[in-house]
C-alpha cells in the first residue's frame, strides 16, 4: 500500500500503485487531505481531478483511497443551504475557516446534529422497496420531506423509530438487520432512477410575459439562455428563481461572480412566498463554485445540484435547477481535459462535450417517480455565455441539439436597456404545441389566436422597419406607419419586463391574458380608423397611448376596472375620431 | 510545506521560452517559489508551474537569455510567492516584481501574504451598495460604481482611457472617507511616458502619499507581469481588510497582461484557445478581478478599475470578451465621440453597471434616479438609430419625431457626456439628465413616472435656452 502522488499540473494530479482504484473513486491527497476524484486509469497510474488548489502538493506525497464513488449526501437539511462545487456547506466553511475559502477543510455536508420529527407511515410487517416512501419530517415551513427507501435496498419493515431523530440515527429497521436512515447517498454522475417518463403537456409559469406567452418552457422541458455579457442571462435566471410556479429551485452559481452570488443569497432570503410568507430560500438550495474557486469543483457543481434536485423530484415535487453558466463548465472540463493531455475536438474542447451536455439535460423530465405512483418533474435551465456572443461556438451549438426551449438574448435589445432581451426573431419553444391544449384550458379559447395575432403584429414590424430604413418612415403610408406603432407597442407595453419594478416583476398568466387582449384590442381598433382615413397622429399623440404602455405596472388591486374603463375610453376615443 | 533545508539544484536540463525544466529533483512541493542564479549577479524568480517525480517546470519571470543549462543554479524556496506587508506600505513605489524602485529599503515585514491569494468565501460577501461617486455623468448618472465593484474601462488604442481613470481617481479621492481611502496602481507593459503621466498626476494631487504604485514597463520582463496584478491585489486586500481603507484598485494595461499570459502558454506548448489565448484565461483573469469586493462585517472595500485596449476597437476580442464576462459591467470608450472632441468619450449604449440597481434610489442617490437612466438610454438609443437611418436615406427621409430623436442624441453626447476635465458632483448630473428630457414629447417620457416629471423636469416653455451649459 504506497499510494504517492507522481506528477501535479493545475487541477490535475496523478498518483502510482493505483491499480485496485476505480474510475470515479473518491481520493484524499497530501497531508491535508484534499479531496480528489479519479478519472482515468491506465495500468497502475490514476489520473485525479482535484477539487481544491493543488499548490504545495509534491511527488511522493500519499494518496488515501475511499473506496467509494463520489456522491453526494440527500436527506433532510439541504433547503436552504450554500454549498461549494462538491457540497461543502460554505456557511459552515465560514464558521470553521474565515472570510477565505482555504483547503482540506473536511466538513460534514448535512447537519449531523439537527433533529426532525418523523412521521412514520410504513408499520411494521409491511413490503418496502427502493423509492418506497417511509414517512416525512416538515424541513421547512414550505416543505414537507419524504423520507424515501434508498434505490436498492427491499424487505419487511421490522421496527419503526418515529419521533426526533438525527440523520445519523436509524428510523426504519428491516427483518434483515439493515437499518434505514433519512439521509443517502447518490453518485452525482449517475442519474436517478424513475419509474416512466411522461409527455409535458403543462408549462413552468415563470411570471414572464415575453416567456409564458412567446416561448413557454415545458414543466420538466429543457431551456438554454445564450447570451453576450450583459444581455441579462443571470438576471433573468434569478427572476425565475424567485418567481415561477416551482415548489423547488436548485440554483447553480458555476464559475460565475461571487457578488452575484450574496445578490441572489440576499433577495431569497428577503422575497417571501405570497402563499405562506416564508423565505423564498426555504425552498431553494444554491450551489456556489465562483469563478475564482477550484475549476475542478466547478466541473462537479452542475452534477451536485442535479442530482440534488432529482431528489426532490422523487418526492413528488416539481423542481428548476438552474445553472449558470453551463459555458463556464465546459471551460472547466476543457481545462481538465487538456491537463490530462487528452486530443482535443473543436476550439479545445473535448470531443465527449456534447455527450456529456446531452446527458446533463436528459436529466429533466417529468415522471412517475421510482416505487410509487406520484409524478415529479425536474426543469433545467442553462445559461450559456458564447464567446463575443457568437451563437456557433461549440458549447451553444451542442446545447441547442438537447433543449426544447431556447430563450436568445441579444445584445442590441440589452443596449436598449429593453429587458428581458429575448431576441423574438431567434428564440422557440418546440413544445409550444403540446402545451396549447394546456393554454386553452386554462387562460382561455382565444389565447392561441391572441398569440399568433402577437407574432404576426412583431413580424410586420419586423418587415417595415427594414423599408423604412431604405425609405424613411415619413414616406410610408399611414397604414404602415400604424403597423410599426402596434409592433412599438408589443414591445414597450407587452414584451418589456421590469426585473426591479413590484408589481411589474412578476406577471401571472390571468394577468397576461387581460393585459394582451387590452393592448391587441387597442390595435385593432387604431388599425381600423386608420384604415377608414383616421390620421396615425391623432392617435399617437393622445394620452391613451401612453396610459396603456403603463398598464403593466398598474397594481392588482382595481386592476380590473382599470382596464375596463381603459377599453371603454378608447372604444370612445375612436369612435370620436370617426366623428370628424 | 515549509522545509528547514534550502535545496538548490544545478541539473536544469532545458530552457523554452520563459519556461526552465530542472530534472532529478525531491520534494519541490507544485505552485512554489524559486531563484534562478544564471550569472555572478543576476538571478531572476520563477514558479514551479508543474511537477513530477522526474522533473519540475518552472516559469521565470525575467529574461531566459543568455541562461545556458550549464551553469544555471535553482534554488528552490519550500513557499509559494509571498509578499512583505505593513502599514508603512502607503506611499511606497514598486517594480513588476515587488522589489523598491522608489530608493527606500524594502518593507520590514509585518506579515508575508501568498500573493495569489484565497477565494472570499460567498456567505461571507456583502454586496456592495455604497454609492461611489466618479464626478463622472456618464458613469454616475447611467452606470453608477458601489464600493466594491470592478469596473473596467474598455479602450482602443489612442483613446484617452488613462486620462479618464486619472479624473476618477482624482475624484473619488475628493470623496474619500476622510483618511480611509486608499489607492493601488498596477501598470502591467505601460510606457514610459504613461507612468510619468500617473506619477505626475498623482503627485501633484496628493494622492501619492496614500498610494502603492506597482510599475512594470514596457521594457521589462513580459512574464513579470503574471505577478504584478497579483502583488498589488495583495496589498489591496491588506490595506482593505486588515487596516479598514477603502481601496480603489487601477490595473492598466491588462491587454498586455493577457498577452503575457499567451506567451506562457504557447511556451509550454498548451493547445491555443481563441486567437491564441489560453483556454484557461477566463478563469485567470477570474482569480484577479474576484479579489474586489466587500466582506460581511468589515469596514474597507476593494474597488476595481481595470483597463483594457480592445485591440482594433474589437470588443468581441477574446480579452474584453472574458473581461466582460466576470466583471460588474463594463465602461466602453468610442472612437467617434473622440473625435467630435466629447470627454471622456464613453459610449453609453454598451456600457454598463450591473451593481448600478443596489447603489442608486431614494436611500442613496435620489429616487428618480433609475427611471431618468432608463429615460435618457432608450432616447439616446432611439437617437442613434435614426442618425444611422439618416445616414442612409438623408434627414429628409426621417419624420419630424425621428428628427427629434436624432436632435436629442446630439444634445445628450454634447452636454450631458461631454463635460471636459471638470467634475459633476450627482445634483449636476441629474440636473443635466433632466435638462435634456425638457421639450421631449410626454409620449416618449414612459420610463420616468409623471410624478417625477412634475418634480424634476425644469419647466416647460423656455425652449431649452437655459439649457444647463456647463462643463
Amino acid at each position: 500500500m504506497s499510494q504517492k502522488i507522481i506528477r501535479v499540473a493545475g487541477p490535475a494530479a496523478q498518483a502510482c500503485d493505483m491499480g485496485a482504484s476505480f474510475m470515479g473513486e473518491v481520493v484524499k491527497l497530501g497531508a491535508m487531505g484534499l479531496i480528489g476524484e479519479v478519472i482515468r486509469i491506465e495500468e497502475d497510474i490514476a489520473t485525479i481531478q482535484v477539487y481544491e488548489d493543488t499548490t504545495g502538493l509534491m511527488p511522493g506525497d500519499p494518496v488515501e483511497r475511499s473506496g467509494e464513488e463520489f456522491s453526494v449526501e440527500l436527506g433532510p437539511g439541504l433547503l436552504g443551504g450554500i454549498y461549494d462545487g462538491v457540497q461543502r456547506p460554505l456557511g459552515l466553511l465560514a464558521s470553521g475557516w474565515g472570510n477565505f475559502i482555504s483547503r482540506g477543510a473536511q466538513v460534514p455536508r448535512l447537519d449531523r446534529s439537527a433533529k426532525w420529527d418523523f412521521h412514520p407511515i410504513v408499520a411494521p410487517g409491511q413490503m418496502v422497496t427502493g423509492g418506497g416512501e417511509l414517512g416525512h419530517v416538515l424541513e421547512t415551513a414550505l416543505i414537507i420531506h419524504k423520507i424515501m427507501v434508498p434505490h436498492g435496498v427491499s424487505g419487511e419493515v421490522a421496527k419503526v423509530f418515529p419521533g426526533k431523530r438525527t440523520i445519523t440515527e436509524p428510523v426504519v429497521e428491516l427483518r434483515d438487520g439493515t437499518r434505514l436512515f433519512m439521509r443517502q447517498k447518490w453518485n452525482i454522475r449517475k442519474p436517478r432512477p424513475v419509474h416512466k417518463r411522461l409527455p409535458s403537456t403543462r408549462p413552468l409559469v415563470t411570471g414572464q410575459r415575453v416567456i409564458d406567452s412567446l416561448f413557454p418552457i415545458a414543466l420538466g422541458g429543457a431551456g438554454i439562455i445564450p447570451g453576450g455579457f450583459g444581455s441579462g442571462k443571470t438576471v433573468l435566471e434569478q427572476t425565475i428563481a424567485k418567481h415561477s410556479e416551482a415548489r423547488i429551485i436548485v440554483y447553480i452559481g458555476c464559475g460565475e461572480r461571487g457578488n452575484e452570488m450574496a445578490d441572489t443569497l440576499e433577495q431569497l432570503r428577503e422575497l417571501t412566498d405570497p402563499g405562506t410568507g416564508r423565505p423564498l430560500m426555504e425552498r431553494t438550495i444554491l450551489i456556489a463554485n465562483t469563478s475564482n474557486m477550484p475549476v475542478a469543483a466547478r466541473e462537479a457543481s452542475i452534477y451536485t445540484g442535479v442530482t440534488i434536485a432529482e431528489y426532490y423530484r422523487d418526492m413528488g415535487y416539481d423542481v428548476v435547477a438552474l445553472a449558470d453558466s453551463t459555458s463556464r463548465w465546459a471551460e472547466a472540463l476543457r481545462e481538465i481535459s487538456s491537463r490530462m493531455e487528452e486530443i482535443p475536438g473543436e476550439e479545445g474542447y473535448p470531443p465527449y462535450l456534447a455527450g456529456r451536455l446531452g446527458a446533463f439535460y436528459e436529466r429533466a423530465g417529468k415522471v412517475t417517480v421510482a416505487g410509487r405512483q406520484e409524478t415529479g418533474s425536474l426543469t433545467i435551465i442553462g445559461a450559456v455565455s458564447p464567446p463575443g456572443g457568437d451563437f456557433s461556438e461549440p458549447v451553444t451549438q451542442a446545447s441547442l441539439r438537447m433543449a426544447s426551449t431556447f430563450w436568445g438574448l441579444d445584445s442590441q435589445l440589452a443596449y436598449q436597456r429593453h429587458f428581458p432581451a429575448i431576441n423574438w426573431r431567434t428564440s422557440f419553444s418546440l413544445t409550444h404545441r403540446a402545451m396549447s391544449r394546456w393554454f386553452t384550458e386554462n387562460v382561455g379559447d382565444k389565447w392561441p389566436t391572441m398569440i399568433a395575432k402577437t407574432q404576426a403584429i412583431l413580424q410586420r414590424e419586423e418587415e417595415l422597419e427594414e423599408i423604412a430604413q431604405i425609405v424613411g418612415a415619413d414616406s410610408m403610408e399611414e397604414k404602415e406607419r400604424a403597423a410599426l406603432e402596434a409592433g412599438r407597442i408589443i414591445r414597450e407595453g407587452y414584451l418589456r419586463q421590469s426585473a426591479v419594478h413590484p408589481v411589474d416583476v412578476c406577471c401571472p398568466l390571468p394577468r397576461q391574458m387581460k393585459t394582451l387582449e387590452t393592448i391587441l384590442g387597442f390595435i385593432s381598433a387604431m388599425t381600423a380608423a386608420v384604415g377608414r382615413g383616421a390620421l396615425l397622429e391623432d392617435i399617437i399623440t393622445s394620452p391613451l397611448v401612453e396610459r396603456l404602455l403603463r398598464l403593466k405596472e398598474a397594481p392588482p388591486e382595481g386592476l380590473e376596472p382599470l382596464m375596463e374603463s381603459l377599453r371603454e375610453e378608447y372604444r370612445t376615443f375612436f369612435d370620436s375620431l370617426e366623428e370628424k | 510545506m515549509s522545509r528547514s533545508i534550502v535545496t538548490e539544484y544545478q541539473t536544469v536540463d532545458a530552457v523554452k521560452g520563459p519556461l526552465i525544466f530542472v530534472r532529478g529533483i525531491k520534494g519541490i512541493s507544485y505552485g512554489e517559489l524559486a531563484t534562478v542564479t544564471t550569472g555572478p549577479e543576476t538571478s531572476m524568480l520563477g514558479q514551479v508551474i508543474e511537477i513530477s517525480d522526474k522533473f519540475a517546470a518552472l516559469q521565470v519571470f525575467g529574461p531566459t537569455r543568455g541562461i545556458s543549462p550549464a551553469t544555471a543554479r535553482v534554488r528552490f524556496h519550500g513557499e509559494p510567492i509571498e509578499m512583505s506587508l505593513s502599514p508603512l506600505i502607503l506611499g511606497r513605489m514598486f517594480k513588476g516584481d515587488g522589489a523598491p524602485m522608489d530608493g527606500a529599503p524594502p518593507l520590514i515585514p509585518a506579515h508575508r501574504r501568498d500573493i495569489s491569494g484565497a477565494a472570499i468565501n460567498p456567505v461571507r460577501r456583502e454586496l456592495p451598495r455604497d454609492f461611489m461617486m466618479t464626478g463622472v455623468s456618464a458613469i454616475d448618472g447611467l452606470n453608477t460604481l458601489a464600493r466594491g465593484q470592478k469596473l473596467p474601462i474598455f479602450s482602443g488604442a489612442g483613446l484617452p482611457a488613462n486620462e479618464l481613470a486619472n479624473l476618477i481617481i482624482n475624484n473619488a479621492g475628493l470623496a474619500g472617507e476622510g483618511g480611509r481611502f486608499a489607492l493601488v496602481f498596477a501598470g502591467m507593459g505601460i510606457t514610459g511616458r504613461e507612468a510619468d503621466y500617473f506619477y505626475n498626476s498623482f503627485h501633484q494631487s496628493g494622492a501619492i502619499e496614500r498610494s502603492v504604485v506597482f510599475l512594470n514597463l514596457a521594457g521589462d520582463p513580459v512574464i513579470e507581469r503574471f505577478i504584478t496584478p497579483r502583488l498589488a491585489l495583495t496589498a489591496a486586500e491588506y490595506l482593505a481588510f486588515d487596516l479598514d481603507f477603502h481601496v480603489l484598485v487601477a490595473l492598466t494595461d491588462m491587454t498586455n497582461y493577457c498577452n503575457a499570459l499567451r506567451e506562457i502558454s504557447s511556451a509550454r506548448e498548451e493547445i491555443p484557445g481563441r486567437r491564441g489565448y489560453p483556454g484557461y484565461m477566463y478563469t485567470d483573469l477570474a482569480g484577479l478581478y474576484e479579489r474586489a469586493g466587500r466582506i460581511k462585517g468589515k469596514p474597507g472595500s476593494i474597488t476595481q478599475i481595470p483597463i483594457l485596449t480592445m485591440p482594433d476597437d474589437d470588443i468581441t476580442h477574446p480579452i474584453a470578451d472574458l473581461t466582460g464576462y466576470i466583471t460588474e459591467g463594463q465602461i466602453v470608450l468610442d472612437r467617434d465621440l473622440n473625435r467630435k472632441g466629447i470627454f471622456p468619450p464613453i459610449n453609453a449604449l454598451p456600457s454598463l453597471s450591473r451593481l448600478m440597481d443596489h447603489a442608486i434610489g431614494a436611500d442613496s442617490t435620489r429616487e428618480d434616479h433609475r427611471q431618468l437612466a432608463d429615460q435618457l438610454y432608450m432616447l439616446y438609443a432611439r437617437g442613434v438609430e435614426q442618425r444611422r437611418v439618416a445616414s442612409i436615406i438623408g434627414e429628409e427621409g426621417l419624420t419630424e419625431a425621428d428628427r427629434g430623436f436624432v436632435r436629442f442624441a446630439d444634445r445628450f453626447e454634447k452636454d450631458f457626456i461631454h463635460q471636459g476635465e471638470s467634475r459633476r458632483d450627482l445634483e449636476q448630473t441629474l440636473a443635466a439628465g433632466w435638462a435634456l428630457l425638457e421639450g421631449m414629447e410626454d409620449r416618449d417620457l414612459v420610463r420616468v413616472s409623471r410624478e417625477m416629471i412634475n418634480k424634476y423636469r425644469p419647466e416647460r416653455g423656455d425652449d431649452g435656452l437655459d439649457e444647463d451649459k456647463q462643463t
